[in-house]
């Protein structure tokens, strides 16, 4: 895997450029996975909300709800809870995909149509990966922290403007960008590992079945582990 | 003009080419025979460097093609059309996509040029209205001639087919056989072709190899093939179950 990713990265600045391609990947990645990312981000930040109002609640700290809402979802719920949702969606989509083409010899064909398959299949999900996550990051967290404001301040009767204030104070920027760095780390693992499975598919319906379930538990795992050594390498957080 | 010298290759423990030789000269038809199985597929590949041979040799126009760089091998690629045995056609794009696929990909063709060719190389499989139509909505055989549209669209000096009739119903068998026949008597190309269909063979091959326990025991025209003495070569092109070949495995 580590190969195919070595080779990506050096087809990625090779011209012909395939704009159309990536596009096209760049709205499987964004627009389709749009609706999922919302819904989990909303939920999330709801939830949030509500469990940590009845934790801070019992010593009287409720006006740390907006602060714990908003530097989690940044800093983790955001950027993690996004990559898990896309590994499931796009990641089985990349990997099924490629898996029939290379069962059916359709890669085969590119090749004697002198195209590499690398370059034409990989590099464009690679990078709608890695744009398209931070992007769906943003209106996850974005959408979350609304989610947490309507929980608190209509359910909970928390105080709108000590709310948003203290919400956003306590953000430093590098919050939200590292948070993104993540996310963008995230796709690129998410549309790596999705291509791997695809290409190593063997026989026929069952061995793309099979290609494609592996994609989503490597790229989810890999997600999960790959997110702590990024935020201890970010955050430079020494145990 | 392609050589296949000692062709060796296994997967896993699994040998499934054991010292191949074959030699097909600038325009000739040359046809592998041999059972489903017996690695037809695994073999021609080895000519475009799909598929890369444990030991030996391919050679291509006095080029060696199994240690070609994937750049020059793709600049030989161009000379190659292949035909897959499910046409392996890209099932995201239109027929007509398929077809202009490698003019779009490797020429600074127009599009109007494009377009052009792509209707040219329809009609010459006899399909010029399908261009719209997605590889999913056709028949087996409209499948297989979008296929040899699309090996065909760079003028292919060498034509690569597997299993052309494979699968078909005889007519349209029969049908296919006449387009690679004509292929070549117009464009002149050089093609070497897999089957086990005797018909289909007999009728396009100017010599036919057979293809038996990883080696070929026998090649020869059509005629020497068939009064063969040898009574593999006998019993395989009756399509006998008795005879020195084990039928069941
Ligand atoms: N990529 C591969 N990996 C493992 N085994 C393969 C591969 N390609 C072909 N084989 C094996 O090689 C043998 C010959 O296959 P093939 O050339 O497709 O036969 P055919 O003569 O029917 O075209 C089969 O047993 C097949 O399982
Ligand atoms: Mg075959």
């Amino acid at each position: 895997m580590f190969l195919l990713f070595l080779k990506s990265l050096v087809w990625i600045f090779r011209p012909p450029f395939q704009f159309r391609l990536i596009a096209n990947q760049m709205e499987e990645f964004g627009i389709r996975s749009l609706p999922v990312v919302l819904l989990t981000g909303a939920f999330t930040g709801m939830v949030f909300a509500l469990q940590s109002y009845h934790g801070f609640h019992r010593f009287g700290a409720e006006t740390l709800i907006g602060p714990a809402v908003s530097l989690s979802l940044t800093r983790e719920l955001g950027p993690v809870l996004t990559g898990l949702m896309v590994a499931g969606r796009t990641g089985s989509a990349i990997a099924a995909e490629i898996g029939t083409m290379k069962v059916t010899e359709q890669i085969d064909a590119l090749e004697t149509l002198a195209t590499n398959p690398i370059k034409y299949l990989v590099v464009p999900r690679i990078l709608s990966g890695i744009i398209m996550l931070p992007i769906l990051t943003v209106f996850a967290v974005g959408i979350g922290m609304l989610g947490g404001y309507v929980v608190s301040v209509y359910m909970m009767g928390a105080n709108p403007t000590i709310y948003v204030k203290s919400s956003f104070d306590i953000l430093y920027l590098e919050d939200i960008t590292n948070g993104l760095i993540k996310a963008a780390f995230f796709g690129l693992v998410i549309a790596l590992v999705g291509c791997y499975y695809g290409f190593y598919a063997k026989g026929g319906a069952k061995g793309v079945g099979q290609g494609t379930t592996k994609a989503v538990v490597v790229a989810c795992m890999s997600i999960l582990i790959l997110d702590f050594f990024l935020s201890k390498i970010l955050w430079g957080i020494i145990i | 003009m392609i050589e296949l010298k000692d062709i060796h290759i296994s997967f896993g423990n699994h040998k499934v080419l054991d010292g191949v030789n074959l030699e097909v000269k600038k325009g000739e038809s040359v046809v592998v025979i041999g059972r489903s199985g017996s690695g037809k597929t695994v073999l021609i590949k080895h000519i475009i460097g799909l598929l890369k041979p444990d030991y030996g040799e391919v050679w291509v126009d006095g080029i060696k093609v199994n240690e070609l760089k994937e750049k020059e091998l793709n600049q030989l690629r161009k000379k190659f059309g292949m035909l897959f045995q499910y046409a392996a056609l890209f099932d995201s794009m239109t027929v007509g996509e398929n077809v202009a696929f490698a003019l779009m990909q490797n020429t600074r063709m127009k599009r109007e040029a494009i377009e052009k060719r792509v209707k040219e190389c329809l009609r010459m499989v006899g399909l010029e209205d399908v261009g719209h139509m997605n590889p999913a909505e056709l028949s087996g055989g409209m499948k297989k001639r979008v296929g040899l549209a699309r090996a065909i669209a760079l003028q292919p000096e060498i034509i690569l087919y597997d299993e052309p009739s494979t699968g078909l119903d005889p007519i349209m068998a029969d049908a296919i056989n006449n387009l690679i026949i004509e292929l070549r008597e117009k464009l002149n190309v050089t093609s070497v072709s897999i089957t086990h269909d005797m018909v289909s063979a007999f009728k396009i091959a100017d010599r036919v190899a057979m293809l038996y326990e990883g080696k070929i025991i026998e090649t020869g025209s059509p005629e020497e093939i068939k009064s063969s003495p040898n009574p593999v070569v006998q019993q395989f092109i009756h399509g006998e179950a008795k005879g020195p070949i084990p039928s069941l495995e």
